[in-house]
């Protein structure tokens, strides 16, 4: 889907956990994300942390979106 | 004369441990057999025992993979076994990217052969087909009575120090290795024959299958994001409470479009996930942990980001096929553009 969606023009950002599979499938712009099953959530903390921790990634994904790149890239969330 | 010995692989799911909500266990050892083990033991008779089954949660694998597999290692290294086999995997991706994954390091780092047995769109068949002997599948545990008399028949092969024939006589996903041999005629005549059933219509076999490329060049980047409108899509099935469209847990045949104008967070009473490859109980109590609706739409507010898109676009991406997939981006991404939007955050469980 990131492919075929980028295919059409869109820059787009796969954020997911198993970044190899994203790899693999050819997205070009990666943030690794949590867990599979809360990519954007960790059920372990407090929800104000959580909320944070979301942002953070969310940000990480937006800036993803606004770096020029040649070829695939993982963006890590710092 | 000894039996040769076997190390198996399998996840929870066919360890008999549980389903989804046991898929975050970490590795663990057992004596003999395991599951499918039962079906492998019987395939290879008397000369050989599965003397330990390792099994382990696929979200554990996917999520710690160095961790487990430096365990799994450590065990395998202590048991010192003749072939390690794992799964098979079918088109489950976790478990086939974990089974391909530890085969891959079993091989490399112990000199320990390995075979493992997966359905040829399992993304780890795709990243592990040229470092470790997969045999091809079908595409769910129904295709078990079909899978382990192949997998059987060529781990004996490779106990026995027989050689290997090619992927299609022997069932596994080709390798991309080439292996010269003898044909039983010469090139210009299987050349005229090839042409002349081409001319024909019929099938013919080539002996130099192209490569497939399909890579897309990054899109430029997103120059203004204070007025971009952005749009999420996401493989993870949050489709609103009900699931109105009645997306398939897995194997998704379609997907759904959702008007989120004017919601600020998704909760569990108006947003559920459809998936059903992972446990459901994080994304159902917040499906802002799939789809940050919460977070884009305060950014909004902020005016960081100029628009969150007024629909989402969801399917589940839980052994749904690539065409399947293939086919709902690309009108997806049509309607991306119908609404003006600049740049997609697409999520996946």
């Amino acid at each position: 889907m990131v492919k075929e969606i980028e295919r059409a023009g869109f820059p787009v950002v796969h954020v997911c956990t198993v970044t190899p599979i994203s790899l693999t499938v050819g997205a070009n712009r990666i943030v690794p994300a949590v867990a599979i099953p809360h990519p954007l959530g960790n059920p372990g903390l407090e929800r104000d942390e959580e909320v944070k921790l979301r942002r953070h990634i969310v940000d990480t994904a937006l800036k993803a979106l606004q770096t020029e790149v040649e070829d695939q890239t993982i963006f890590e969330v710092k | 004369m000894a039996k040769y010995k076997i190390v198996h692989y399998i996840n929870q799911f066919f360890g008999q441990i549980g389903g989804e909500e046991k898929a975050d266990i970490p590795p663990q050892k057992h004596e003999g057999q395991v599951g499918p083990g039962l079906a492998f033991g019987k395939a290879l008779g008397d000369e050989c025992e599965i003397t330990t089954t390792i099994i382990c949660g696929d979200s554990y694998f996917g999520e710690n993979m160095e961790e487990a597999t430096a365990t799994i290692l450590e065990w395998v290294k202590e048991e010192n076994p003749d072939l390690f086999i794992a799964g098979p995997a079918f088109n489950a991706g976790r478990y086939g990217v974990a089974c391909g994954s530890i085969a891959s390091s079993v091989k490399n780092e112990l000199g320990i052969p390995v075979i493992s047995g997966m359905y040829i769109e399992n993304p780890g068949a795709d990243m592990y087909k040229s470092d470790v002997l997969i045999v091809e599948t079908g595409n769910s545990a129904a295709a078990m009575r079909k899978a382990v008399p192949v997998m059987a028949k060529l781990a004996l092969k490779i106990l026995h120090g027989e050689e290997i024939g090619s992927a299609k006589a022997e069932g596994y996903i080709p390798q991309g290795v080439r292996k010269n041999y003898f044909a039983e005629e010469r090139g210009a005549k299987r050349a005229v024959d090839m042409i002349i059933k081409k001319l024909a219509g019929e099938e013919f076999e080539t002996e130099y299958p192209m490569p497939i490329f399909d890579h897309v060049d990054p899109a430029p980047a997103l120059k203004d994001l204070a007025h971009a409108n952005i749009a999420i899509v996401t493989s993870g099935g949050i489709v609103p409470k009900g699931n109105p469209d009645h997306i398939e847990s897995s194997s998704a045949s379609h997907y759904g479009e959702y008007n989120i104008a004017g919601i600020d967070d998704l909760n569990s009473t108006n947003f559920e996930t459809a998936h059903g490859g992972h446990d459901p109980v994080y994304a159902n109590e917040d499906p802002d942990r799939v789809i940050p609706v919460d977070v884009l739409r305060q950014m909004e507010k902020e005016g960081k980001i100029g628009k969150l898109n007024d629909y989402y676009y969801s399917t589940v991406g839980n052994g749904t096929a690539v065409a399947s997939a293939k086919k709902f981006a690309e009108e997806i991404a049509q309607k991306l553009k119908d609404q003006n939007v600049d740049a997609v955050i697409l999520t996946s469980t």
